[in-house]
C-alpha cells in the first residue's frame, strides 16, 4: 500500500435538483488494488463512477487520475486517462459484430478504412493474454449475457485501461459466471490494473475486494480493508441501522390453487415455455428462480393475462383460468405484483388513488353504474390504503411518479391484496428497494401466506429465494425443474441448475420435492 | 400478358425506368443514412422540394448545372441541420418535426419562386443535363440506351449507392453512423460525440434528398411545378424499410418501383380501352405496400431509430 494513488476524488459533490446523489466524497485507489463500492440502491455509487467517466459533470470537487486533474464531462479524456467502464447495462449494440463493438471510437473518424486485420490481430493477443474468449465476428444479439460482460471488459482493456470499473457486474450472471468474472478480474489486479467493484451483495465484495469504501446517502461512511471487515459489520454501515428480513414459519400447505399443467406456449427461444408442470398449494410460497430471459416473463404474462398464445391446463381453485381476459383473472381471485413497477404496474402520470382503483373501475363500490366513478369512496379507500401500507407520500392526490420506488411497490401491494386474492403473482417483488422496503414486502407476502395465500414468486436473487419460498423450482430455457423443498439444495447447486439449460430431470408429478440433479 | 413483355423488352421501357429510379435512388440513401444514424427524417418530401426548387433556380439566374446541383445539396444540408437541432439537439418527436420541416420547406420553396419570379405564367425552362453516350457501350441492343445514354446526375447516382455502402460499412465513421443508430449510450461510452454524428448524418443525408430533388427539375424536366415532388419522398421513406436500411437493397427496391412505374405508364397506352387508367397509376403502390408487407416481418429495425440521446441523464 506503499505506491502512489492511481486515481483520487477530492470532495466530489453532485446534486439532482434537491437529491443530493454524492456529498462530499473523497476516496484513493491504487495499482493493484480492487476496491469495492458498496452501498444500497440509491447510495450513490453509480452516479460517482458516472462521474469519473465523464457522463455526468461533479456540481464541485475534482477527480485526479496520476496526479492529474481529469477534465470534467468528458468521456473521451477519461478514456484516454486509462479509465475503462463496464456499465450495468452493457452499452453494446447488439446488431453489430463484437469486433465492431470494441474498435468503435479506436481509429479517427476521417480515416478512409477501418484497419480490420491489426484490430483483429490485438483483439487476439489480448483474449490469449486474459484467457477471455468471444468469437469476434459474431453478432452481439447472439451472445450470453456472460460472453457480453466479456466484450465489454475487452473493450476497455483494448484501449488500454489502468482503471476498471464495473458496474454491479453480477447482478445478470450465475453464480458460476461470477466465479469465472473473479477469477479474470484476480488475473487483471495482477498485472497492475487497478479495479473499482461496484456491489450492493456483501459476499462478493468480501471475496474478491482489497478494501472497501462504503456510501450511504450520497455520503461515504467508512473505508477499511477488506480483511478487518465482516459480514454484519458491513451490513450494518450499508443500511445504517440493523434490519432484519422476516423468516419463514412451517405451516401445513392446504388444498391445490394454482394448478399448471403441460403449459406450453408459442413462439421460439428461451422465453418460450416448454411443458412446464407445477401445483402451488394454499399457506404456500413456491419461487423460480433463473437468470432473467429463461421464460419467467413469458410465464408472468400468462397468469397476468396479457398473453394467451399457450396450449396445456391451468386451474384455479379447480376452475379454468381465464386466460387473456385481466379483469376475469383479478376477480377470480388472482393478486398481482408485475415486474416492473414504472412500465406495467403503475400509470405513473396518474395520481396515486387512481392507481389505486384502476383494478375496481366497474366494482359497484366504486362507480355508480359502471359509468361515473365514485371518487369520493374511491378517495377514502386509498386513504386507508395508503395508512395500511405505510405509504410515504403527500396523500391519494399526490402524483405517483414522485413517490421512491419502495413506496410504489407498497402501492402496487396495497392493490393486489385488497380483494384478499387466493392466488398472488409475485415477479421480483422487491429488486431495486432497500432493506427496509424489502423487509416490509416480504412481511407482507408471509402474512398473505399465513392467510391462505397460494404465492409464486419469481426472483433473480438466490439468497431471497432461499429464504422465503417453501418450495422451488429453477426455469432455464423455458422449461421448468421439479419441485424441491428449498432448504434441499445449496446455492452452487441451484447456480449450477440455472446454467445447465435444462439438464435435469423434469418430473410430472405434482409434488414431489425430490426432484433429482442430474449432470454435476 | 405478351403485351407487358412487349414492353420490356423496349428500350424506352427501360430508360425510362432509370430515369425514374434517379431521384429515388438519391432520396432513399438520403433517408437511410439518417435512420442508420437514429433520426428519422420525414422532412424528405419537403427538402426535395427545395432541392427541385434552387438547384432550378440557381441555373435560371443564370448560374451553371453543377454549381446548382452544389447549392442545392446546401440548401438540403441547411434543412438537414433545421431537422437535427429539433430531433437531435432538442430531442423532440421526429414524426412531428419531419412533418413540420416538409410543409415548411416546400411551402417556403413555392414562395421563394413566386417572389422571385412574379411575372412568371407558363414555367420558364433551363437547359437542363444532356444525355451523355459512353463510348461503345451506348451502341448495345436494348440496354446501350437504357443505362449507358444518361445524363451525369445519373451516373452519379448509380455510383453513390456503392460509396455509401463503403463509407457505412468499412470506415470508422460508417462504424459511428450505424453504432448510433443502435446504442448513442455506447457510442458516447467510447469517447465519442453522438449529436454530432447523428447531425452529420441528417445534414448529408439531407444533401443526398436535395439533389434528388434537383434531378428532377435538372435532368428530368427543365422547369420547376408545383407539387412535382408528388410524394416520391415518402415513396423513399418507404423504400429503406423495404431495403432493411441496406444501400445495395435500396438500389434493387428503387428500379423495383420505377419499373412499375415506368410500366403502368405504358400499360395506360396499351389496355387503357378495358381497364380505367387509374388503376394503373395505382400499381406501383399497392405494389410496394405488399412488398412492405412482406418484406417487414424479416427488418431488423435499428433499435435506436427514433430514440432521442440526452447526455447526463439519469436513467
Amino acid at each position: 500500500m506503499d505506491s502512489e494513488p492511481i486515481l483520487a476524488f477530492q470532495g466530489v459533490t453532485k446534486r439532482f435538483g434537491t437529491l443530493v446523489a454524492n456529498d462530499d466524497i473523497s476516496l484513493s485507489l491504487r495499482p493493484g488494488e480492487v476496491l469495492a463500492l458498496l452501498g444500497e440502491n440509491g447510495a450513490g455509487k453509480t452516479t460517482l463512477m458516472n462521474i469519473l467517466f465523464g457522463h455526468y459533470q461533479a456540481d464541485e470537487g475534482a477527480v485526479l487520475v496520476d496526479g492529474k486533474e481529469l477534465p470534467a464531462g468528458s468521456t473521451l479524456a477519461a478514456i484516454q486517462a486509462g479509465i475503462g467502464m463496464v456499465h450495468q447495462h452493457f452499452t453494446l449494440a447488439e446488431n453489430l459484430t463484437v469486433l465492431e463493438n470494441i474498435t468503435l471510437g479506436t481509429e479517427s473518424l476521417l480515416a478512409w478504412r477501418q484497419d480490420i486485420r491489426s484490430s483483429r490481430k490485438k483483439l487476439d493477443a489480448m483474449m490469449q493474454d486474459y484467457g477471455l474468449s468471444v468469437d469476434p465476428d459474431a453478432l452481439v444479439s447472439s451472445l450470453s449475457v456472460g460472453e457480453r460482460q466479456r466484450v465489454e471488459i475487452l473493450k476497455a482493456l483494448y484501449r488500454d485501461a489502468r482503471i476498471l470499473i464495473l458496474d454491479e457486474p453480477t447482478a445478470v450472471l450465475t453464480p458460476q459466471e461470477a466465479s469465472r468474472l473473479f477469477s479474470t478480474l484476480k488475473s487483471i489486479t495482477t498485472r497492475g490494473l487497478a479495479v473499482i467493484f461496484i456491489s450492493h451483495k456483501l459476499h462478493e465484495i468480501l471475496e474478491i475486494s482489497t478494501r472497501v469504501a462504503v456510501l450511504r446517502r450520497g455520503a461515504i461512511v467508512g473505508q477499511l480493508d477488506t480483511a478487518d471487515a465482516n459480514r454484519e459489520q458491513l451490513a450494518q454501515m450499508m443500511v445504517g441501522r440493523t434490519v432484519s428480513r422476516p423468516k419463514l414459519s412451517p405451516i401445513e400447505p392446504g388444498t391445490p390453487v394454482l394448478q399448471i399443467e403441460n403449459l406450453t406456449s408459442e413462439g421460439m427461444g428461451a422465453t418460450a415455455l416448454k411443458q412446464l408442470n407445477l401445483t402451488v398449494y394454499a399457506h404456500q410460497i413456491v419461487g423460480i428462480a433463473g437468470v432473467a430471459g429463461n421464460g419467467q416473463g413469458t410465464l408472468a404474462d400468462i397468469l397476468s393475462g396479457l398473453n394467451s398464445s399457450f396450449t396445456g391446463s391451468l386451474l384455479i381453485n379447480d376452475a379454468a383460468y381465464c386466460t387473456g381476459d385481466p379483469r376475469a383473472i383479478v376477480a377470480s381471485g388472482v393478486g398481482r405484483i408485475p415486474e416492473d413497477r414504472h412500465a406495467r404496474g403503475m400509470v405513473v402520470d396518474m395520481e396515486i388513488w387512481e392507481n389505486l382503483m384502476s383494478e375496481d373501475i366497474r366494482s359497484p363500490a366504486m362507480s355508480k353504474h359502471e359509468i361515473l366513478i365514485n371518487s369520493k369512496a374511491a378517495l377514502r379507500r386509498a386513504e386507508q390504503q395508503i395508512d395500511q401500507f405505510d405509504v410515504r407520500c403527500e396523500g391519494p392526490m399526490a402524483e405517483t411518479r414522485l413517490l421512491s420506488g419502495g413506496n410504489m411497490q407498497k402501492l402496487i401491494l396495497a392493490r393486489a391484496l385488497a380483494r384478499d386474492p387466493a392466488f398472488i403473482l409475485a415477479n421480483q417483488p422487491v429488486r431495486g428497494l432497500d432493506e427496509g422496503a424489502i423487509a416490509h414486502v416480504q412481511g407482507q407476502l408471509l402474512e398473505a401466506r399465513q392467510r391462505g395465500a397460494a404465492i409464486l414468486l419469481i426472483s433473480e436473487d438466490l439468497d431471497e429465494l432461499m429464504s422465503l419460498t417453501d418450495k422451488m423450482a429453477v426455469m432455464s430455457n423455458g422449461k421448468l425443474s421439479a419441485v424441491f423443498d428449498s432448504q434441499q439444495h445449496s446455492a452452487a447447486e441451484i447456480g449450477l441448475m440455472m446454467a445447465s439449460g435444462g439438464h435435469f430431470e423434469a418430473t410430472t408429478g405434482q409434488d414431489s420435492g425430490t426432484g433429482e440433479l442430474r449432470g454435476h | 400478358m405478351s403485351d407487358l413483355f412487349d414492353i420490356l423488352l423496349t428500350a424506352g421501357f427501360w430508360a425510362a425506368t432509370i430515369r425514374i429510379v434517379s431521384p429515388l435512388i438519391f432520396g432513399t440513401l438520403g433517408e437511410l443514412i439518417c435512420e442508420r444514424a437514429g433520426v428519422l427524417n420525414l422532412g424528405i418530401e419537403g427538402i426535395m422540394t427545395v432541392g427541385a426548387m434552387s438547384g432550378w433556380m440557381w441555373v435560371y439566374q443564370g448560374g451553371d448545372l453543377w454549381g446548382g446541383v452544389l447549392f442545392a445539396a446546401c440548401m438540403g444540408g441547411l434543412f438537414g441541420l433545421l431537422h437535427a437541432i429539433f430531433t437531435v439537439y432538442l430531442g423532440l418527436s421526429q414524426h412531428v418535426t419531419g412533418i413540420g420541416i416538409t410543409l415548411f420547406a416546400s411551402s417556403l420553396s413555392y414562395f421563394v419562386y413566386r417572389m422571385l419570379l412574379p411575372n412568371a405564367t407558363t414555367p420558364p425552362k433551363i437547359v437542363p443535363f444532356q444525355p451523355i453516350a459512353v463510348p461503345y457501350l451506348s451502341d448495345l441492343p436494348i440496354i446501350g440506351p437504357a443505362l449507358f445514354t444518361q445524363s451525369a446526375l445519373t451516373y452519379l447516382a448509380l455510383a453513390i449507392v456503392p460509396v455509401t455502402w463503403y463509407v457505412l460499412f468499412r470506415t470508422p465513421v460508417g462504424l459511428a453512423v450505424r453504432m448510433s443508430g443502435e446504442n448513442p449510450v455506447a457510442v458516447e461510452a467510447q469517447g465519442i460525440n453522438v449529436l454530432a454524428v447523428r447531425t452529420g448524418a441528417v445534414m448529408v443525408g439531407s444533401a443526398f434528398m436535395a439533389i434528388g430533388g434537383a434531378f428532377i427539375t435538372m435532368s428530368w424536366f427543365d422547369a420547376f411545378y408545383f407539387g412535382m415532388i408528388n410524394g416520391r419522398g415518402w415513396i423513399c421513406v418507404a423504400l429503406v424499410i423495404f431495403a432493411s436500411w441496406r444501400p445495395g437493397r435500396a438500389l434493387i427496391g428503387a428500379v423495383l418501383f420505377a419499373g412499375l412505374e415506368a410500366m403502368q405508364v405504358r400499360a395506360q397506352q396499351s389496355a387503357g380501352a378495358f381497364i380505367p387508367y387509374q388503376f394503373f397509376l395505382m400499381l406501383p403502390y399497392v405494389m410496394s405496400i405488399i412488398a412492405m408487407i412482406v418484406m417487414a416481418s424479416r427488418t431488423k429495425y435499428p433499435q435506436a431509430l427514433l430514440v432521442p440521446f440526452r447526455r447526463g441523464e439519469r436513467v
